[in-house]
């Protein structure tokens, strides 16, 4: 599956915010490392519109899953950084759980022949 | 969208911004450490991330309500098109402020008084009971305490029945060397506190152990008293006091907000410890108040109904004594306790309101005025797009604008409107309950909505009917202006006068009613009369001829003070009240049928009383000064006692039995005087007090001068013939007969400032609408003139435009205060509800104000120079 023909805009709803969540897990972090690493640990297969990262972020601050703060980036710039906040974690359990049951039951309807086709390139 | 964000929005959005740059600022960093030139670093980290300021408008909107946006723009337009109009804004407000504030402190006093239930447990289940002579007797009279006993022994309705007395004196002195002093105090039966449901707020309440003849005696403070006079010092417990001499022990303190019956009442102590046990088991004399919980299930008729079979049942067994009541009546104890006052503070909030919605009215009808000039602007933005419902929304907002500044300043207004009325009024019950709380402040909320629709929408009708090309047609000045606008200002007109006629009727009657009741006669001299009460402690005068020598040396002394024309005693002083009074039989008369009585007031005097107070001696003589103690078999009754019971017969030298069946021999007939200022004198008979039967006594001395100025000097001289005496209640006749009117003169005096506000704004109103129509006129007009009309003639046809509404207004008024009067009828005191005077000078008073208001643009019109009216258009 190539890079730019899958447009990220269909990236399923909820995704984003449960993908954020999970890169917070790691530490926090500010709007362009979370659009890195999100897009590293897909293997460059997700790019992150960063026109829905920010609203994201916002929207997920406003419900208090994350919290935010201003800091140093590492190249020590002042930058605003997200954090997990303990809603937060209860949020993204909850909701990779209902991911694997959906993505397991995807599974099951397509075949594991055609996850095996289109997980691995 | 969240609040917060909404709130700092600008925040936010700066703060995007830097998050925005520092992405680019990173990406570019990291493309040039791929190998990028700098420029193309940039460029392609834009590229990457997108159009930053749609990132910033999206998340601006999601940060924003539409609605509450466009409402702020609207609020916002609204308050720099009103600051653009000044004395516009600043009249509207000062008029809706009067209208708000006076309406939301009478709502505070109304709610706190009268619909706040009681602070006590439960409070919809306590009831008081009285006593009836029959069971249609709309007189209600106390609770015997023989009464009590047996309804405590045979009724099953209620889970605690109390039994209390209140507003007795005690002198109160310690150890503590502070100065004696009278207190008020209440005597209850041990679980009046359990029964309300109220605890001491320091140490314990009665017991059933407290409540004996034999027991110690207990009292408890109550907090006022405790913090004034014991500095609220908590080691007050267990601390020994002394009562009229007599030592008790301070058992516990009751809360602050604890004011029943009302604020008088200083000091508790139990009642069957205190009052003599065979006063206590009296059937005939009403002297105590029930209260009583009803179980629940219960329900105040069936109370009520096997409290009365209980009564019936004890005047059956006692046929021979027809002071015993016959039925029961109950009440609920909030009713009971606001009773008197309910009606006035319902009339003059109904008064505010009237006073609110002329407010509404005068700045709806100012509205349309201003309306009119800005017709042009409307109909060119109309025309050019402006959604009606955008140009009406815009109005309401600048009503909105106007009636929040109004309600704003209302509430300040208000509360202290509220302070004022608290501090001339503590003799009302529950006044202390009188406080703003959330309710109030929703109640303010909702009559600036109210207000803000009302003037709103009332003004805007004009607006709407109106096809966008007439108005701007007709918006050059030649035509005469749009008609419907000043037909509706004129009915608005018309119905703030009505509503003006009904408050001045009312106030007018209530005013006459006042002046009916000062005027009435007590029967007694009233001008430069002081009176005072003090009471002799038991301990220290126990027996009869003690009394007597004391009353005889101090009445003597008073008299040779100089300035002192002339002193007496009587036991209760004329318009002091009912006092109190006892059955008598005629000897000379055949006995009256078993089970019938009657009665008259009875009063101990001195046989000087009469000449100082100035009442006649009509007929035979007073008693002798020389019939002391036993001797004071001697009884002089009032005009009326003869009038009622000896009809044209001559009363002197026939007897009396009365006062424990003593024989008493009529000597004299006098005039009558009244208990109460309000009420009719009823027949009366006087006793010596040189029986020295009681210690209590008010002293009366009159003097041809400022007879404030003999107050110290007697004072002195009863602290000279016994130093540990208190005197209480100085005060003049015309004083007594103040407080006696304070009621009636309060509420007159309020619904005629209410009044005359309402006048002035339908004078005001009046005048603005007939200014305007007329200016709006000013060509007809000069035309009128140039074509020979006769300056005189303007001048009516202008009058007989304004005072259409007037009249019309006027009709209306009257015929509404026709119904509306009765509300107050309760409240007149010899005064009919229809009185033709108070009519006829309300509607005089109302057609000349209305004169005078629109004289002026009436005279102007007539003035008006046609060539230079004509040359102007």
């Amino acid at each position: 599956m190539g890079k730019k023909d899958q447009p990220n805009g269909e990236m399923l709803k909820g995704t984003l915010d449960m993908m954020i969540l999970r890169t917070l897990v790691a530490g926090d972090a500010h709007g362009h490392t979370i659009a890195k690493v999100i897009e590293r640990s897909s293997e460059d297969v997700l790019e992150v519109e960063q026109g829905s990262l920010y609203p994201a972020l916002h929207r997920l601050e406003d419900r208090g899953w994350v919290s935010s703060y201003w800091g140093a980036s590492e190249n020590n710039r002042k930058a605003k950084f997200y954090r997990l906040t303990a809603l937060g974690k209860r949020q993204l359990t909850l909701q990779t759980s209902r991911w694997r049951q959906m993505a397991r039951a995807i599974a099951l309807v397509m075949g594991d022949k055609a996850l095996d086709e289109g997980g691995r390139e | 969208m969240s609040w917060r964000r909404w709130f700092r929005r600008k925040q936010e959005d700066a703060d995007l911004v830097r998050e925005i740059d520092l992405h680019i600022a990173e990406e570019t960093e990291e493309n040039i450490a791929r190998g990028m030139p700098p420029e193309e670093a940039r460029r392609r980290a834009f590229v990457k991330f997108g159009n930053p300021e749609r990132v910033r408008e999206d998340l601006w909107q999601q940060n924003t309500s539409i609605f509450i946006d466009s409402l702020w723009r609207d609020l916002k337009y609204a308050a720099r098109t009103l600051a653009r109009a000044p004395g516009f804004s600043v009249v509207s407000v000062l008029v809706m402020t009067l209208g708000i504030g006076a309406n939301v402190a009478l709502f505070t006093i109304v709610h706190s008084v009268l619909l706040k239930p009681l602070p006590f447990q439960e409070p919809a289940q306590l009831i008081r009971v009285y006593e009836r002579g029959a069971e249609d007797d709309v007189e209600n009279r106390g609770i015997a305490g023989g009464v009590f006993s047996a309804w405590q022994t045979q009724s099953r309705s209620f889970s605690n029945f109390a039994l209390l007395g209140a507003g007795l004196g005690y002198s109160l002195s310690e150890a503590g060397g502070q100065l004696p002093e009278k207190v008020t105090f209440g005597v209850c039966s041990w679980n009046l506190f359990p029964t309300l449901g109220v605890e001491p707020a320091l140490g314990r309440g009665f017991t059933a152990g407290d409540d004996q003849p034999s027991a110690s005696a207990t009292a408890i403070l109550t907090w006022g008293l405790w913090k004034r006079r014991f500095g609220g010092d908590p080691s007050v417990l267990n601390r020994t006091i002394h009562l009229d001499g007599k030592p008790y022990t301070i058992i516990g303190v009751m809360p602050s907000w604890f004011a029943y019956p009302d604020l008088n009442v200083q000091l508790w102590t139990p009642i069957y410890h205190e009052v003599p046990g065979e006063e206590m088991q009296a059937l005939d004399s009403h002297d105590w108040v029930a209260i009583g919980r009803l179980r629940s299930g219960v329900t105040e008729a069936q109370a009520a109904s096997e409290l009365s079979l209980v009564v019936r049942r004890l005047h059956d067994q006692h046929l021979d004594n027809p002071f015993i009541s016959k039925s029961a009546y109950e009440r609920p104890l909030l009713k009971d306790m606001v009773g008197d006052v309910e009606t006035p503070l319902y009339v003059l909030f109904g008064a505010t309101s009237c006073l609110l919605l002329i407010a509404c009215l005068n700045i709806a009808s100012l509205w349309i005025a201003r309306g009119a000039t800005r017709r042009r602007e409307l109909a060119i933005r109309a025309a050019l797009g402006g959604g009606r419902w955008r140009l009406l929304r815009e109005h309401l907002a600048e009503s909105l604008v106007l009636s929040a500044a109004s309600g704003a300043i209302a509430l300040f207004t208000a509360y202290a409107a509220v302070q004022w009325f608290v501090s001339s009024r503590q003799d009302m019950t529950r006044v202390e309950a009188i406080h703003m709380d959330g309710a109030v402040v929703a109640f303010a909320l909702g009559l600036v909505m109210l207000c803000a629709v009302f003037a709103g929408f009332t003004s805007s009708l004009p607006i709407k009917s109106k096809p966008i090309l007439d108005s701007l047609r007709d918006s050059s000045r030649s035509h005469s202006e749009g008609h419907e606008r000043i037909q509706l200002r004129k009915w608005l007109l018309a119905l703030e006068v009505g509503l003006t006629v009904v408050l001045l009727v009312g106030a007018g009657l209530l005013l006459k009613s006042y002046r009916q009741l000062r005027s009435s006669d007590l029967g007694c001299a009233t001008d430069n009369v002081l009176t005072m009460q003090f009471s002799l402690p038991e301990n220290n005068y126990a027996n009869s001829a003690q009394r007597m020598n004391f009353f005889a040396s101090l009445l003597a002394r008073v008299r040779s003070l100089p300035g002192v024309d002339a002193a007496g005693f009587v036991r209760t002083v004329p318009g002091q009240g009912y006092g109190g009074d006892a059955g008598f039989a005629i000897a000379e008369n055949p006995p009256l049928p078993a089970g019938q009585m009657q009665s008259a007031i009875v009063r101990w005097a001195d046989p000087g009383y009469f000449q100082a107070m100035g009442i006649p001696l009509l007929r035979g003589t007073i008693f002798d000064d020389s019939q002391r103690l036993e001797k004071a078999n001697r009884v002089v009754i009032s005009e009326s006692f003869a009038r009622q019971y000896f009809g044209g017969g001559d009363p002197i030298g026939k007897h009396l039995l009365t006062l424990g069946s003593k024989s008493f021999e009529i000597s004299g007939v006098v005039g009558d005087t009244r208990f109460v200022v309000s009420k009719p004198a009823q027949p009366m008979m006087y006793v010596s007090i040189y029986s020295g039967e009681f210690g209590s006594t008010g002293l009366v001395v009159r003097s041809a001068r400022d007879v404030n100025t003999l107050a110290l000097p007697i004072q002195r001289l009863v602290q000279q013939t016994d130093p540990e005496l208190a005197v209480m209640d100085i005060l003049t006749m015309n004083q007594i007969i103040g407080r006696d009117t304070l009621d009636a003169s309060f509420d007159a005096i309020l619904l005629l400032v209410f009044s005359v506000l309402s006048l002035l704004l339908a004078a005001v109103g009046l005048f603005g609408v007939l200014s305007y129509s007329a200016a709006r006129r000013t060509t007809e007009i000069g035309i009128r003139i140039a074509l020979g009309a006769q300056r005189e003639q303007v001048l009516r046809l202008i009058l007989s435009e304004g005072l259409r509404p007037a009249v019309v207004g006027l009709v209306l008024g009257l015929l509404a205060s026709v119904g509306v009067t009765r509300v107050v009828q309760s409240m007149l005191y010899k005064t009919q509800p229809l009185d033709p005077i108070v009519f006829l000078s309300v509607t005089v008073t109302l057609l000349l104000v209305a004169a005078v208001a629109c004289v002026w643009p009436a005279w102007r019109a007539s003035r008006l120079d046609p060539m230079e009216t004509l040359r102007s258009d």
